[in-house]
């Protein structure tokens, strides 16, 4: 916290602010403004100098809203270009609602990476929530909505272990910074649970592929980016060398792998290798040296460029033949070449061969790992480098572009796709062979030279081995109509099933109860309508010839009673 | 649907053992590469003859078979989520 140069409006606001008038503006503008919005957010994070803005005093505490640093920078830039490609793409998405939500969600994930302080951060992290569960219901649909409703309440769930933590943690140590928290402290823990959450941790990381998959075919690209980064950044400032997520991270490596070479929707499969990646950085956050921390925020960067192409490439077969299944696919590089060489590229750099921008990233990690003496962890990561090949770079391209023919011959999609698609696909390919402006943002200095002659034999080796791999296990492979069950199981059967069993009683009890309840009220008022109703004696109009009798008669009696009684 | 004659050339058998051989030669090419080139193995095992080679394909072929074997217990039909409360 240096000198206080910088305006008090975090520029995800002009963002996620700007995003809002999407729908009072004629079609024709709207491209403008889904494309230029990012372009000079992009702008304002790349020129922003180190430093912090004014202090906002709210009730009793100092917030800062906006803090930049290397670290928050690097992942302002990605978001910002990620909202620019990601708006590209949707150019011809209809639903404004999405495009809107879009945008307010990577605005204030950009706000998330320049939060100066807890209470800055969780409120953009809310609005995060908020803003991706529109994306995702805004796909319309039944499965949308529920899927979107889950996504919320898991999300609902991590928000309030992470406010939790905050407030614990503001009370013991009386300070609202983010970075260096201790996980050992019950408020350190509570904030690093609802962060894990959000990056899909054990045990709850079946929210991901559950939800991702239902969004639309532009929807998910945009999903991929922020939530599980945004994740990983705070993990990154708050949490590094926290030995644990060394172990969280290798269960999401390989958690990813298993569950995506089950899986046969080609967007769950990305969903899968979501976590798998997001595994990696994890693990580099947890052994927590300079060499590590950077690998992890590298890979963060690569990853969402690498990962939005190959769900670009899925989103433009869903949008160009509407199926999503390999068992219906196959065979579509013949008619969609420019789709699939994207695809490849993608599936090429999450695999970290070389010349692509994995390669450049995933392996600081790994080089962490031999520089901190951890075999262990080393011949996994490797273990792990080999699994992405097999279960991301290889099976995602291969059977929807390739194995059998499905007869589908669609034709590539619109220019603006294929150019969203280009563009990051020779960012994957440029940043593999000029690393050196991506090092340069990057939070600690670099000495890593990732291109020497026995790491790209090695890597070679080991990569085309586990193709061959692929190959030789193709018929155990093979696709089935199936999806694998996870721990979304217990709060999508068993609890209603529980629910039905145990509530169903006290249902048909309250059922009992009420059906003699309305008998006895029904009784009630029958009497009293038969008595004091419409039709009954005290609600007829009497005549007039009748009135005047009575009253004769009364003055009659009068009279008698006035002359012979008194 | 295409007739079987004028497939793309890609997916002709004759491509497509062409390919094999070419892999193959790939494949040896790399592992004997590693006569040449000497790196800096950092736990023993690693610098051993061919160790990526044979580490990727065994662990890969692991992976597939523990994968194979959770979804005999795990899969499920597709429609599995769609049918009653959920």
């Amino acid at each position: 916290m240096t000198t206080a140069t910088i305006s008090l409006i975090p520029p995800g606001a002009w963002l996620a602010l700007g995003a809002l008038l999407l729908p009072l503006i004629g079609r024709r503008f709207r491209p403008t403004l889904i494309l230029g919005l990012p372009l000079v957010t992009l702008w304002l994070v790349w020129t922003m100098p180190n430093g912090a803005s004014p202090v906002l005093p709210v009730f009793d505490y100092q917030l800062v809203p906006v803090r930049s640093d290397a670290l928050g920078r690097l992942f302002g830039i990605i978001f910002a270009l990620m909202a620019f490609v990601g708006g590209l793409f949707a150019l011809r998405q209809k639903s404004t609602v999405e495009l809107m939500a879009a945008a307010v969600y990577a605005g204030s994930a950009i706000c998330v990476a320049l939060a100066g302080d807890l209470v800055t951060l969780f409120v953009f992290w809310e609005i995060m929530a908020l803003a991706s569960t529109t994306v995702l219901i805004s796909s319309g649909g039944e499965r949308a909505v529920q899927a979107g409703m889950r996504y919320f309440f898991v999300h609902v769930f991590g928000g309030s272990l992470l406010m939790a933590g905050i407030v614990v943690n503001l009370a013991d140590t009386g300070s609202l910074a983010i970075d260096g928290l201790d996980a050992g402290t019950i408020g350190g823990g509570l904030i690093l649970a609802g962060v894990l959450l959000n990056a899909a941790a054990p045990p709850l990381s079946a929210w991901l592929a559950d939800a991702y998959p239902e969004a639309s075919y532009s929807g998910m690209v945009t999903l991929s980016a922020f939530t599980t980064k945004a994740a990983v950044y705070v993990l990154i400032r708050a949490f590094p060398g926290t030995e644990i997520l060394v172990a969280v991270g290798m269960f999401m490596i390989f958690y990813g792998i298993i569950y995506a070479l089950l899986e046969n929707d080609m967007r769950r499969i990305l969903a899968y290798s979501i976590v798998n990646q997001v595994g990696f950085m994890v693990t580099g956050v947890g052994i927590g040296t300079e060499m590590a921390l950077n690998g992890a925020a590298t890979h963060a960067f690569t990853h969402i460029i690498y990962k939005a192409l190959l769900l670009m490439s899925a989103g433009s077969v869903l949008y160009q033949t509407g199926k999503r299944k390999c068992t219906d696919l196959g065979g579509l590089f013949q008619s969609m070449p420019v789709t699939m060489l994207c695809g490849v590229i993608g599936a090429l750099a999450i695999s970290s061969f070389p010349l692509t921008s994995g390669f450049v990233s995933k392996s600081m990690i790994s080089q962490a790992a031999v520089d901190e003496h951890l075999p262990l962890i080393w011949f996994l990561l490797m273990a792990a480098s080999a699994g992405v090949f097999l279960h991301a770079g290889i099976k995602f391209p291969w059977f929807v572009f390739f194995q059998k023919d499905s007869g589908l011959r669609p034709p590539d999609p619109p220019w603006h796709m294929r150019a969203a698609m280009i563009l990051f696909a020779s960012l994957c390919v440029g940043l593999g062979i000029w690393p050196q402006p991506l090092y340069a943002l990057l939070p600690n200095p670099v000495e890593y030279v990732p291109y020497t002659v026995p790491h790209v034999v090695n890597m070679l080796q080991l990569l085309l081995f586990s193709g061959l791999a692929f190959f030789l296990m193709l018929p155990l492979m093979k696709r089935s109509l199936t999806i694998t069950l996870d721990v979304d199981w217990f709060y999508r059967k068993l609890v209603p099933w529980v629910a039905t069993r145990s509530f169903g009683s006290v249902a048909a009890m309250y059922h009992r109860w009420e059906t003699f309840g309305r008998q006895q009220i029904g009784e009630v008022f029958g009497f009293l309508v038969r008595h004091a109703g419409p039709h009954s004696v005290a609600a007829k109009t009497p005549d007039s010839s009748y009135m005047a009798l009575v009253v004769v008669a009364l003055l009659g009696v009068f009279l008698f009673l006035r002359f012979f009684v008194w | 649907m295409v007739a079987p004659d004028d497939k793309h050339w890609l997916v002709r058998p004759r491509t497509i053992r062409r390919l094999w051989v070419w892999f193959g030669t790939v494949l040896a090419g790399l592992v004997l590469a590693d006569a040449f080139v000497h790196g800096h193995p950092s736990f023993g095992l690693d610098g051993t003859f061919g160790f990526y080679a044979w580490y990727g394909l065994a662990t890969c072929m692991a992976m597939v078979i523990i994968a194979k074997v959770l979804g005999t217990l795990l899969k499920r039909p597709d429609t599995y989520y769609d049918d009653g409360n959920d």
